[in-house]
């Protein structure tokens, strides 16, 4: 029978949620480096023992980790006793180094000034989809880094930051590539998403990058809405079998792309509130597709206390709230952008997780949910793996 | 040797218990001690002060004998006391109100 692995980062620490297909009795290993805030944790596609982790603190700064044995011990990659002399007898370490390349340059800042690029933290671990060594890592300030040696050292992909950085601006939660994701089909096309800059895509594994926000409105957050970029993208999803169909939560607005990205179109048909974080797609049907209505920009909570998934299981426009199990009153948790997930099986399984600390599931593609945790840190975000 | 006092969390990223030592050759600044203890501990490369410009975090704070040392040139000759092993020297995470 299948092992479905659910990563869990947290604002002090990480947690490993591990259970059978039947997705009833699960068992929860963690604090994995508690105090800690774990923005994000993924595991590899090519090897799923393979995983890779975003360690951040206030003080402290980045640190990256790593499991070669699907989370029982991690090391920060480069600092196990073996990788610690290089050629030049110097001690490495450097695997939480994230230095922009070239002339670092400036973006727009909150007063409208122009501002210096500077790093603060990794949103967002995105494997290769073929080689465990190969990663790229979305950061705050926005930027996207690449490594090719397990996570030892990074580079940026600077030519993201050429695609008109100089008018990105940070929204309230920061300026940073939250959302990654490398076309199965052609691992040369990676689509990534800022907020609050927009979508952009590059053709050529990141030498070069386009905006594609066309169609995106944004008419109460930019002076001019259907700018360039600008637009507070928080999360894109996509079906592997159909990569040039991609789904956007906005900030306000659910859109679809059925052309990679080149032209979008509001689906946010008959939602209670078209505002929230997440979206992610059914694993067997391409065209189911879930989300977490919240009240407002100014209201990070479910409507009247209510807390609904979303369903449409036409690409958009025809949604169902999904209620059983979830709480109908009194809630008012959010669920951010990189905190749901779903797993492989048959019936597919949904995971979402909240600023309350639970961690729900339904094993039933969202008929049925049961919280599998309730009492953890707020959780950032959710990851599943399903092993064989 | 010079005795160091890590934070909580930077002593459980180390893995380390208690104090660190670390042998520092030449004058014993504190450049000098954070130096030896990135040298000893790889790990701790970024989490004390920045990889590129060595620059301290700006939550981070250096101790020793009582005095504040967190503003001093990086060069400042540490404490007799420090250099001697009768006291240690701390590097603290800056208190955070709330």
């Amino acid at each position: 029978m299948s092992t479905i692995r659910v990563l869990v980062g947290t604002k002090k620490g990480a947690f490993i949620l591990t259970a059978d297909g039947k997705r009833k009795s699960w068992d929860v290993s963690g604090p994995h480096f508690a105090g800690w805030e774990l923005y994000h944790l993924k595991g590899s596609a090519a090897d799923p023992n393979r995983l890779y982790a975003s360690q951040s603190s206030g003080w402290f700064g980045q640190i990256i980790q790593r499991s070669d044995d699907g989370g029982k011990t991690w090391n920060p990659p480069g600092t196990k006793p073996e990788d610690l002399m290089g050629p030049d007898g110097m001690p490495k370490g450097r695997s939480n180094e994230f230095a922009y390349e070239g002339e670092v340059g400036t973006h727009k800042f909150y007063d409208g000034s122009q501002h210096p690029w500077e790093f603060k933290r990794i949103w967002h671990i995105e494997p290769s989809l073929t080689d465990p060594d190969t990663a790229y890592a979305g950061a705050e300030d926005a930027a996207i880094f690449k490594t090719t040696d397990g996570g030892k050292t990074w580079k940026e992909l600077s030519a993201l930051r050429a695609a008109k950085g100089h008018l990105w601006q940070p929204g309230a939660g920061g300026m940073a590539v939250h959302t990654i994701i490398i076309d199965p089909k052609n691992p040369q096309r990676i689509y990534i998403a800022i907020s609050a800059a927009g979508a952009f895509r590059t053709e050529d594994g990141g030498k070069s990058w386009k905006p594609i926000n066309k169609g995106l409105k944004s008419q109460h957050e930019l002076p001019d809405p259907d700018a360039d970029v600008g637009h507070c993208v928080h999360r894109i999803a996509l079906h592997p079998s159909r990569p040039d169909v991609l789904f956007m939560q906005k900030h306000w607005d659910i859109m679809r792309s059925d052309n990679a990205g080149d032209q979008w179109n509001e689906v946010s048909g008959n939602l209670p509130t078209d505002f929230g974080f997440p979206i992610d797609v059914h694993a067997h049907e391409p065209e189911t597709i879930y989300v977490v209505p919240i009240t407002s920009d100014s209201l990070h909570y479910p409507p009247d206390g209510k807390l609904r998934v979303y369903r449409s299981k036409s690409g958009g426009n025809e949604w169902e709230a999904l209620t059983r199990g979830l709480p109908q009153k009194n809630c008012y948790v959010n669920v951010y952008r990189d905190a749901m997930a779903v797993d492989q099986l048959d019936p597919c399984g949904v995971y979402f997780g909240t600023t309350g600390g639970q961690v729900y599931c339904s094993p039933d593609g969202g008929d049925n949910w049961e919280p599998i945790v309730r009492d953890l840190p707020a959780v950032l975000s959710v990851e599943v793996q399903t092993l064989k | 040797m010079i005795r160091v006092v890590l934070p909580f969390h930077l002593r459980n990223l180390a893995r380390v218990e208690g104090e660190v030592e670390v042998e520092v050759a030449g004058p014993i600044t504190v450049g000098a001690v954070l130096d030896a203890l990135e040298a000893k501990h790889p790990v701790l490369r970024g989490t004390i002060r920045d990889h590129g410009t060595l620059k301290r975090r700006p939550f981070i704070r250096f101790f020793a004998c009582k005095e504040d040392l967190s503003l001093e040139p990086t060069d400042t000759p540490l404490p007799d006391a420090v250099v001697k092993g009768e006291e240690p020297f701390l590097v603290v995470g800056a208190m955070a109100g709330g």
